[in-house]
């Protein structure tokens, strides 16, 4: 490591490198989360799909997109905004919560399923 | 240890030293990615209440199931409630970056309207099914409904506390560096909030009332 890389670090401050919003942006990002909720509204209360998986995969789809654009359009997260913590913290805090919820579920389901025998498996036990 | 040496420039008789480990910290410079860590934990709070929602929603104890008891137009009314006081929180974020402190104000008021209304219904919501009898005591599912739900509107709530008293104190101050900083990171908490909302009326409302 030489002495004039140092020197450069030691210009470098922390001040004013938290993203913001223009008028655009807002705009864009609200007239996004708009279209993205009343379409998942539509579809549940008219009925339109009759398949319901299809309606709650659809839905779900939905609901994932319209967390990114408020996560880029409203929060502003992106990879320059404090050197990139916001969004390592971000993708951390996300993958946490898949494993929380597809633990809990998976785990719960599997219990559910094998802890409360029934009359089919109570005759095959010896 | 060569590398000083260059650091003299040629002619000059006393070598500049720099402390590496020196650099600005503007005051308050390290709030916004501690007030991020913090709305990520909450976040983490949330989704263990989302898993807890999705192992116990399906257990009615033989009481009223969500296709029952949600009114999905009401929800409607509140989602739009409070995707229009992101996009007012948004409007009052530019006013301040362009120091009109009347400008400000006026857009957090409104914000703070819609999301009063937005409690409102929520509580008036609350209100009609414990009067129809679906309390949280009377099954797994209403249980982890009300936990979830009711814990997203004392953030609300909180929210809006926090709101009037940052108004008070941007009428009072102006907008002052301080009063920027605390106003961005109720900007952050509020379009949490809107975000979590996102999953709430998704995964409780829309799929509960299609299962």
């Amino acid at each position: 490591m030489s002495h004039d890389a140092h020197i450069e670090d030691a210009g470098h401050g922390h001040t004013d490198d938290h993203a913001h919003g223009t008028l655009q942006s807002y705009l864009i990002g609200f007239g996004l989360s708009v279209i993205l909720t009343a379409i998942p509204f539509w579809l549940v209360m008219s009925g339109v799909i009759a398949n319901k998986t299809v309606t709650a995969l659809t839905i779900m789809a939905f609901a994932g997109v319209q967390i990114i654009v408020h996560i880029i359009y409203f929060l502003h997260v992106d990879f320059r905004s404090e050197r990139g913590w916001t969004a390592m913290a971000l993708i951390f805090t996300v993958i946490i919560l898949f494993i929380t919820l597809s633990g809990s579920l998976w785990v719960m389901y599997h219990l559910d399923a094998n802890m409360a025998p029934t009359a089919a498996v109570m005759r095959d036990m010896p | 240890m060569s590398a000083l040496t260059h650091t003299i420039a040629p002619g000059s008789r006393t070598p500049t030293y720099y402390v590496a480990d020196e650099h600005a910290h503007a005051p308050g410079g390290s709030t916004y990615i501690g007030f991020w860590i913090y709305v990520m934990s909450d976040c983490l709070i949330f989704a263990s209440l989302f898993a807890t929602y999705g192992v116990l929603g399906g257990n009615y104890a033989a009481g009223p199931a969500p296709k029952d008891i949600f009114e999905l137009p009401i929800v409607a009314v509140n989602t739009t409630m409070l995707l229009l006081s992101s996009i007012t929180y948004g409007f009052a974020m530019l006013a301040m970056e362009r120091n009109k402190v009347s400008a400000t104000l006026g857009w957090l008021a409104v914000t703070a309207l819609f999301g009063a209304a937005f409690v409102g219904i929520e509580l008036h919501e609350f209100a009609g099914l414990i009067h129809e009898g679906a309390t949280p005591q009377r099954s797994a599912f209403l249980s982890s409904f009300f936990t979830l739900v009711g814990t997203h509107g004392l953030h609300v709530t909180s929210g809006l506390v926090w709101m009037v008293v940052l108004m008070a104190q941007v009428a009072s101050k102006g907008l002052v560096e301080a009063n920027k900083r605390r106003l961005l990171c109720l900007s952050m908490f509020w379009h949490f909030l809107d975000v979590v909302w996102i999953g709430v009326f998704t995964f409780v409302y829309l799929l509960g009332v299609l299962r």
